[in-house]
């Protein structure tokens, strides 16, 4: 760049070429370029989280405009020490992300590994057991409410061949809705840490398998070895990424269980989304938003840290 | 992976499976290549079940008359999807999807083109703390600024117009489309740029003529994974549209799960109408997902 701007204002030959190696370019090229983007990121993510940041020291609440002001840290301190609902959402929510990621990882490593391989039907396989995938939070959940209604559900069907009683919901029944909830997650979530390995997967050197296969190493000391080292970095971003964005949506509990049966299931977002739109309580959701994006960026760094992100012998 | 721009596939060639010879059994044991038959058709066909009794249970009641309990979606109706096209306006919602949908599309196409030519192509000064700053926003959860955002838009007026979703899935979508857009670019040799330069092409025009038509297996993934969001996506909707007939698929879908007595008929011919647009697209990127486009997937 400062190559081409240094030969931009160098001044024109005298004589006319038909064209340049590095054609003018203005020396504010790249920022323009980058403009559109910068701004509406700065106005619509920057700006609201400084906003958020703002609202958590003051009481804001529409429905109760005579306590709104400066608050302090009140906030912080009424989730800290009085709001048993925040430690309770927490939990679940620390409980809901290593369940799941956990689970997706495992089954999410275990399906690229197959479909890696060379068989008959391997595309049609990929693309059916990939499909899920596509299909979105409200979808999943409406498709699961299917599955799991109470008259109509595979709970009938399963009842018909003797296992479980009729009528049964698993989604209104504390001590099911948990697995329900997911297997729902699962179904979803799984194709998608498949395609993220298989794609790493494809990067790995055939020669070091056989390279390894003379040394006589057996294929479980070849994983443990060449295949999971190699998936190292990719395993460790996609886990962080999915950890937040499990952690972070809503979609699926909103409307698979709302959150029920008894609170049973609900994430601290979700706590954060009802306090806010259905209290109305913006100061304190705001306090709640805060400490929900400490938690995730401290999580974030020491599992960079941990996990040495990056670093290592590869 | 966003880190490692190098791995994202050239998009000249979307790295075609080579169709080996299926090679029949050899004695020689090679590595997680050759594993025994069964050991991969039984744990994918468990899978598979796992996979399509979902698909298949929402097919069923959205073809099956109101009532029935068979097993098998026949005598098959339409019944279902008639009711909730027009009755439940899930035409109007279906239309509305589809506006916000492609909106959102050519935004964060063109958006993150120009944004991730600049970080492909050109060393300048912010450029290391604008990465940083996309890569940020991917911890930033979209639900808890809901109420930020409703402010903002409530400023600009914006509260009721489609154009509100747009702006908030486009601002969502970009910083993986540009990070991915910019890993297309950098696999376009430089040099093809040079040289049309040196036959009279300005930036723009070597860009159009030369680097663009390279990358339209690329951004035909960044745009496909653009729509699919904005399609499946709901909070947004659900929060900045309040008027019925502004409404999007999504949440017409929660609107149906959420009544009082739940019609399962209509909820599972909602649910295909609003799954629809999605498996044409994803038949149609299909190819490109596993090599360019898998970096793009982290949202989920």
């Amino acid at each position: 760049m400062a190559q081409a701007a240094a030969v931009a204002k160098q001044p024109a030959p005298p004589r006319r070429r038909r064209g340049s190696a590095t054609p003018r370019t203005l020396p504010y090229l790249p920022y323009l370029l980058i403009a559109p983007a910068g701004l509406l990121m700065l106005g619509f993510i920057a700006y609201p989280v400084l906003s958020v940041f703002y609202y958590s020291l003051r009481n804001f609440n529409p429905t109760k405009p005579w306590r709104n002001g400066y608050a302090g840290f009140d906030n912080f301190v009424q989730i800290f020490t009085k709001d048993t609902q925040f430690w309770d959402t927490l939990t679940f929510s620390a409980k809901w992300v290593v369940v799941e990621v956990g689970l997706q990882l495992l089954f999410g490593l275990a399906l690229a590994l197959i479909v890696n391989q060379t068989f008959v039907g391997r595309a049609l396989g990929r693309a059916l057991v990939f499909s899920p995938w596509a299909v979105s939070g409200v979808l999943t959940s409406a498709i699961w409410v299917l599955l799991y209604n109470s008259q109509t559900g595979i709970t009938r069907y399963l009842a018909d061949m003797g296992v479980g009683e009729y009528g049964t919901s698993w989604l209104s029944d504390t001590s099911t809705v948990f697995p329900a909830a997911v297997i729902a997650d699962l179904w979803r979530g799984v194709p998608f840490f498949a395609i993220l390995i298989l794609a790493d997967l494809q990067s790995v050197s055939k020669d070091l398998y056989e390279a390894a296969e003379v040394d006589g190493a057996g294929r479980l000391r070849q994983f443990f070895h060449i295949t999971l080292p190699h998936l190292k970095d990719a395993i460790v971003l996609s886990t962080l990424l999915r950890a937040v964005w499990e952690f972070n949506n809503v979609d699926l509990l909103y409307t698979l269980t709302g959150g029920g049966p008894a609170g049973e299931t609900t994430t601290l977002p979700l706590y954060i989304a009802n306090t806010s739109v259905d209290a109305h309580n913006f100061g304190y959701a705001s306090a709640l938003t805060t400490v929900a994006f400490t938690i995730l960026l401290f999580f974030s760094i020491v599992y960079l840290r941990l996990s040495k992100f990056g670093g290592g012998d590869k | 992976m966003i880190t490692k721009d190098a791995e994202i596939s050239a998009p000249v060639v979307p790295a075609p499976e080579p169709a080996a010879p299926q090679q029949w059994p050899r004695k020689t044991r090679r590595a997680w290549d050759e594993a025994p038959r069964w050991q991969i058709y039984l744990p994918l066909g468990s899978y598979l079940l796992f996979t399509l009794i979902p698909f298949y249970w929402i097919l069923l009641f959205a073809l099956r008359p109101a009532g029935s309990t068979s097993l098998v979606p026949w005598p098959m109706t339409f019944e279902h999807f008639e009711k909730v096209w027009t009755e439940r306006s899930f035409g109007t919602y279906f239309q509305n999807s589809v506006l916000i949908g492609v909106a959102t599309l050519v935004m964060t196409t063109v958006i993150a083109l120009a944004g991730g030519y600049a970080l492909a192509r050109f060393d300048f000064r912010v450029k290391r703390g604008f990465l940083l700053a996309l890569l940020c926003s991917q911890f930033v959860p979209g639900a808890l600024l809901l109420v930020p955002l409703f402010q903002i838009f409530a400023k600009l007026q914006m509260i009721n117009s489609l154009g509100s979703v747009v702006i908030a899935e486009t601002v969502f979508q970009l910083p993986l489309s540009m990070i991915l857009i910019s890993g297309f670019i950098r696999n376009v040799p430089y040099s093809l740029e040079e040289a049309a330069w040196v036959d009279g092409c300005n930036r723009f025009t070597a860009f159009r003529i030369v680097v663009l038509p390279l990358l339209r297996p690329g951004l035909i993934a960044v745009g496909s994974f653009a729509f699919v969001h904005a399609w499946n996506h709901f909070l947004f909707a659900l929060m900045f549209l309040s008027n019925q007939d502004k409404q999007t698929i999504p949440v017409g879908l929660n609107t149906l799960m959420s009544a009082d007595s739940v019609d399962l008929g209509a909820l599972a011919a909602g649910g295909i109408i609003a799954a629809v647009p999605v498996v044409v697209v994803f038949a149609f990127i299909q190819k490109w997902l596993i090599t360019g486009f898998s970096a793009g997937a982290v949202k989920g």
